[in-house]
């Protein structure tokens, strides 16, 4: 397994060597590098879930460590995980990852940077493959990193347009802001337990190294880094920006494993939360998800809508995770990243198809993005009309779908805390709320996008299907979609038993005190909220779709009327909350001002003064020392007089030296003479 | 009867002599002949040895190599001195100092 692994991290690795180097040279740009090495990695990934379920073993782990370098006291030790979790999370990522790569052939093609996009898709690949393998929390750092990096060219693809370089920038800088938190919270458990090691770090825990108030804020300083990745308020602000990229990036990246990197870390660091810390988490997720949801709703850019909803559907995975229903964190996770890159990918087509109408127009005005320029396009595009349909039926929770048993699991999970913590009702509202605005702006989406009438006739003329290398990876993804894939092997589609839960088991917390519900404890509580939480999760879903029917569909209550009346909510929503004008006031133009102010300071009195003062000074001694003293002490003095010294007793010394044999013999002889003199003596 | 010490003071004195020659003489024939008196010197107290030291003919062999050597030497100087000649058109030692060069 662990070769296995190896593997699946090197192959996307190799790509990108490959395609940096001489990608450009190779026929067709080598784009076949790309996606035949994450192919391979999608095979080695089948097989080793094919392994698993044969096993079908929750305890199963294998865990391989090497020492990375060791300098005596400090050992610094990076490895291998491979359990179950990393098996999922690995077909995940090269399944979702080889579907964008095929879709990129037909979307990306004629682009300028063609090689350089699918070499920076396959190092992402590498990157988000070495996350998920790391057995430690310093590889899961470096990894998360190179995502980051990875995530932050993609996004700057079009460097050309200055909204992409700039929400490349923001999204690499935001993330910084959570990864300090990490690195921190890193440290804290590394300088407490002396190992990055998960095993170690977990026993150091366990035997109570970290008293409960520094373990609290080692471990929210960890969350930090998954509230940058994941997109959780308030660092959510670059996800819906990163949307510059192309969309294919965008379905990989933004939706289904990047953002996802930081739902897993929580899930495998949730036995080190404490109470305190799981309940900050639970409120930063169920605000999240209800907040993006909001924003959602008044969305016309059709990325932006699925982009908030991205970020609402993290914010459900890190509920789950902060009510202890992380094992369907985890699930929804891997079901949302089914359908959610289904719904990029669809999103994709339609802009292709518009871009291309709007090209053949030679219309280079409009926006290919703004749902308000498309209408009835179901009949132009049937394949990728149904599969976002099924798509957006998944995500907005309807029974037989994917999406319905995970979200309906974290629901379960949300109203059991709350039974069990009356004082955290809200949590248990935000979720409830948030699943109705889902269902509510997804089928906003689809109506506004694919039913009524075109708004342009000529637009609509030109619309055509995409092609197949699009339209296969959107069929597969909207496949899995269905329940029958997450419940195998029963087929109810309303029970959450499937191989996913018997194989994902929660563990329980090793914070010391018992003061965390058992895992036991948890599985109980949900069990019993289950049956409410599905029958209100049902209604809640039917009623948002039926909301979006009534307004959009239908036009019987008009949604302009009703912006009208609610204007300032309205403008709250359409603006975003105003979260990036008020960052951009109360925290960077301060930091400008600053920056600003430090330059002047540096450049104006530190440069102008001390720093060439400096200069003058030194220069000044060194006159003094190079001209008076090593000049005209030390050379002429010192150095010329051994020389005056040595030529004066020469030049006595050679007048021995006549050339003549005979006075040499004589100083021979005289030699001579002395030695026997002295022998006598 | 001649004894031990008239020998080695006839030698030392030959010696002697011919130690003054080389030093003394410019005349590079001279130095030369100097050089001969020195191995003569050396002959005499050979054989004086071998006579009266108990010790048997070696003494008188090493005289014979070493007059024969003397003979070589002369030839082989002469050559040089004939050289000499010839480049400075004198033989005349002392104007031979290149050595001080």
């Amino acid at each position: 397994m662990v070769n296995y692994g190896i593997a699946i991290l090197l192959l996307p690795l190799m790509a990108f060597v490959v395609q940096i180097f001489i990608g450009k040279r190779l026929p067709r740009n080598g784009d076949w590098v790309s996606v035949s090495a994450v192919a391979l990695t999608l095979c080695l990934s089948l097989a080793m879930f094919g392994v698993m379920l044969v096993k079908y073993d929750p305890e199963f782990s294998v865990d391989e460590t090497w020492t990375w370098f060791d300098l005596g006291s400090l050992q610094v030790q990076i490895g291998i995980l491979i359990d179950n979790v990393t098996v999922v999370m690995l077909l995940v990522v090269s399944l979702v990852s080889t579907l964008v790569h095929v879709y990129s052939t037909a979307y990306m093609e004629g682009d300028l940077r063609y090689s350089r996009y699918f070499a920076f898709l396959s190092l992402f690949t590498f990157s988000m493959n070495g996350i998920v393998l790391a057995n430690n929390l310093l590889g899961i750092y470096i990894f998360w990193e190179l995502v980051g990096l990875s995530s932050y060219l993609l996004i700057g693809h079009w460097f050309e347009k200055d909204s992409a370089s700039d929400a490349a920038k923001k999204a690499f800088l935001v993330n910084r802001v959570g990864d300090i938190g990490m690195f921190i919270g890193i440290m804290l458990f590394f300088t407490a337990t002396g190992s990055f090691l998960f095993r170690d770090v977990f026993a150091g825990v366990e035997s109570g190294l970290l008293s409960t108030e520094i373990l609290t804020v080692a471990g929210l300083c960890l969350f930090a880094g998954a509230i940058g990745k994941s997109a959780q308020f308030p660092l959510h602000v670059w996800l819906p920006d990163a949307m510059e990229g192309p969309t294919p990036v965008s379905a990989l990246i933004h939706a289904a494993t990047m953002v996802a990197a930081g739902v897993y870390l929580s899930f495998r660091l949730f036995p080190i939360f404490t109470p305190t810390a799981l309940t900050v988490i639970a409120y930063i997720g169920g605000f999240t998800a209800i907040f993006a949801a909001i924003i959602a709703v008044t969305q016309n850019d059709i990325k932006k809508v699925l982009a908030y909803s991205t970020v609402s559907q993290l914010g459900y995975m890190i509920l789950a995770v902060g009510v202890g229903a992380y094992t369907y964190g985890l699930f929804h996770l891997v079901t949302h990243a089914a359908f959610k890159a289904g719904l990029f990918l669809c999103s994709g087509s339609v802009i292709h198809a518009m871009h291309y109408a709007y090209h053949e127009l030679h219309d280079h005005e409009s926006d290919p993005q703004d749902m308000r320029n498309m209408g009835g396009m179901r009949d132009k595009m049937k394949t990728t009309f149904l599969t976002m349909l099924i798509c957006t039926v998944a995500l907005s929770g309807v029974p037989f779908t994917s999406g319905f048993l995970s979200k309906d699991a974290i629901l379960a999970g949300t109203l059991s805390f709350t039974l069990h913590h009356p004082e955290h009702f809200l949590l248990v509202l935000f979720g409830f709320g948030a699943a109705l605005l889902t269902a509510f702006y997804m089928f906003r989406l689809i109506f506004m996008t694919f039913y009524g009438e075109p708004v342009r006739r000529e637009v609509y003329d030109n619309i055509h299907e995409s092609p197949s290398a699009m339209t296969a990876p959107l069929v597969t993804l909207a496949t899995l979609s269905f329940f029958l894939f997450f419940t195998l092997p029963y087929f109810n589609p309303f029970s959450d038993h499937g191989w996913f839960t018997v194989l994902i088991d929660s563990r329980d917390s090793v914070v010391p005190g018992h003061l965390n519900l058992t895992a036991h404890e948890i599985a109980e509580g949900m069990h019993h909220a289950h049956t409410p939480a599905m029958l209100l999760s049902i209604l809640i879903a039917f009623s948002g779709i039926g909301l979006a029917v009534f307004m959009y569909l239908q036009k019987r209550i008009s949604a302009d009327h009703i912006a009208a009346k609610l204007s300032l909510p309205y403008k709250l929503s359409l603006n975003k909350f105003f979260v990036d004008e008020t960052y951009q006031r109360y925290l960077i133009n301060p930091s400008l001002i600053l920056a600003r102010m430090i330059a002047f300071f540096d450049w104006e009195i530190y440069d102008k003064y001390i720093v060439n003062g400096f200069g003058k000074v030194t220069e000044w001694f060194s006159r003094v020392v190079g001209i008076r003293w090593d000049y005209d002490i030390l050379d002429q003095q010192i150095v010329d007089g051994v020389g005056r010294t040595t030529g004066f007793f020469s030049a006595r010394l050679r007048l021995i030296q006549t050339g003549k044999v005979q006075n040499y013999l004589v100083w021979v002889l005289a030699g001579v003479i002395m030695i026997y003199v002295f022998q006598a003596i | 009867m001649v004894d031990l010490n008239t020998y080695l003071v006839i030698g030392a004195l030959l010696f002697s002599l011919g130690i003054f020659g080389v030093i003394t003489r410019r005349n590079g024939v001279a130095v030369l002949m100097g050089v001969e008196l020195i191995l003569n010197a050396a002959n005499v107290n050979f054989v004086a040895f071998a006579r009266f030291g108990g010790m048997d003919l070696s003494g008188h062999i090493f005289s014979l190599f070493v007059i024969i050597l003397a003979a070589a030497e002369a030839a082989v100087a002469l050559a040089i001195i004939l050289n000499i000649y010839n480049n400075m058109g004198t033989i005349n030692i002392d104007e031979a100092d290149q050595l001080k060069q």
